[in-house]
């Protein structure tokens, strides 16, 4: 269960911010090591992407660029509210961010799907 | 390092990435279209100078800005911290920048 | 027990001791939401119960009320300070004076915009809210915490402050502003509208600031 002290939307953005960032960082390394493929040949990267038009990699893939959009709008909001002198915590931000990281993916789905 | 230089650190990393991943997201939705083909990646990005130059950039801070988030993480929610804590990060940020160099070299670099 | 209208969770609290519970432990002073020793939990969320109605708070017609996060419970509802107050010290939340008594007063200009500044931050009465608020305070034992910071922060900007500068060095140094996440639960909570979290990016901004020899506000 949520605390309720917790129940914010300032918390949310937090909580997005930091399991996509999470995400991201381990995913980082696998990603360097599939593109490192085409050292061996072009045929190697290839074939890899070949298997990522499997179903389960799309899914994979949708989630990785949905959270690189929610790190990205997070990490935007918090420097807008860290580096300039705002008096109030820009909700609005955290509901635009939102909507576009589902925005992305869904543009996304479409397009590779 | 101080509090303060990893911050600093952190949110200049943040600065530079920012373009770099809405570039990255763009391209991504442009180039997605029914999968991807190793050939085409190849064909935009070997040899070219301003690609080496775009993903040089984004892995260098990719692997100094992941690394500083990690270690936040990491002392946060678990009991690890001080010197293991430090040079644990810095192996991943060695390694993120040499797996990233790798791939960079792999699909920019002439075969 | 007997509901009135514009009944506090304070009432409640002292209703039990009174006629329930003579050895329940809680703590209040002022009862007007000046003195701040009243904080508790309530319904999950940190709260000044002396300014809090419980037609506000109650959910279908239940309390729970519980002492404050994030301190050490010395007995039922009442929580030890010393962790709070201390990490006030480390942040260097005191002022050091520059002039004695008999020297006339330091005129400072209540529209400069360092003066607006520390005003936005100086009205806090410790209660520990925001503290307890905190989620960083609660994962990271060194963490100084919004009240603490807010505090450096309105010293900071304190022009009669005679060591601002070893204040923003306190501020930031391990454990300080770079630690907090932004999340806003500390403004979330706080019962007179002080924004902790403004505040600590101040602070964030004058310490990056200060790495390039940028003077103090
Ligand atoms: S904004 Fe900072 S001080 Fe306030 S609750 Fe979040 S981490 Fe704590
Ligand atoms: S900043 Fe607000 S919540 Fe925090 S101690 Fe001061 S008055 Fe209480
Ligand atoms: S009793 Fe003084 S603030 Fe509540």
């Amino acid at each position: 269960m949520i605390r309720p002290a917790r129940n914010h939307p300032g918390f949310w953005a937090f909580v997005a911010h930091r399991v996509s960032g999470v995400a991201l960082v381990l995913f980082l390394p696998l990603h360097f090591l599939a593109l490192g493929l085409a050292l061996e040949s072009d045929a190697a990267l290839e074939g890899f992407l070949a298997a990522t038009e499997h179903p389960a990699f799309v899914i994979g893939e949708w989630g990785l660029v949905t959270f690189l959009t929610i790190h990205l709008a997070a990490g935007t909001r918090v420097m807008l509210l860290e580096l300039l002198p705002w008096r109030d915590t820009r909700k609005g931000l955290i509901a635009f961010g939102a909507v576009l990281a589902v925005a992305v993916g869904a543009v996304f789905l479409v397009r590779a799907g | 390092m101080t509090p303060v230089w990893l911050f600093l650190a952190q949110r200049l990393t943040a600065l530079i990435l920012a373009p770099l991943v809405i570039a990255h997201l763009a391209m991504i939705l442009i180039v997605a279209d029914g999968g991807l083909t190793a050939a085409e990646i190849l064909a935009r990005t070997r040899g070219s100078v301003g690609w080496g130059l775009f993903y040089g950039t984004f892995v260098l801070a990719a692997a100094i800005h992941g690394p500083i988030g990690l270690r936040n993480v990491i002392q946060e929610h678990t009991p690890w911290r001080g010197r293991s804590l430090d040079a644990a990060m810095l192996l991943l940020g060695g390694l993120l920048a040499t797996l990233g160099g790798r791939a960079v070299v792999a699909v920019v670099g002439e075969p | 027990m007997p509901q009135r209208a514009n009944q506090t969770v304070l009432d409640v609290v002292t209703w039990i001791q009174r006629h329930a519970e003579p050895a329940l432990a809680y703590r209040f002073a002022c009862r007007v939401g000046v003195c701040g020793s009243c904080a508790m939990t309530v319904n999950g969320r940190p709260r000044w119960t002396c300014r809090t109605h419980v037609s506000r708070v109650a959910r279908e017609r239940r309390l729970r009320i519980e002492p404050l996060r994030n301190l050490p419970r010395l007995k039922d509802l009442a929580v030890d300070m010393t962790p709070f107050f201390e990490k006030w010290q480390r942040a260097q939340g005191r002022f050091t004076p520059t002039r004695t008594r008999a020297e006339p007063m330091a005129a400072v200009r209540p529209d400069s915009a360092p003066r607006r500044a520390a005003d936005a931050g100086i009205e806090c009465i410790n209660c520990g809210v925001c503290h307890a608020a905190c989620d960083v305070v609660g994962w990271d034992p060194d963490y100084l915490g919004p009240a603490a910071l807010n505090r450096a922060w309105t010293l900071v900007n304190d022009v009669r402050d005679g060591d601002r500068h070893g204040v923003l060095k306190a501020a930031s140094a391990g454990g300080g502003c770079h630690s907090c996440h932004t999340h806003g639960s500390c403004v979330e909570h706080c019962p007179v509208g002080i924004n902790p979290t403004a505040g600590i990016a101040g602070l964030k901004r004058q310490s990056l600031l200060d790495l390039v020899g940028g003077g103090l506000p």
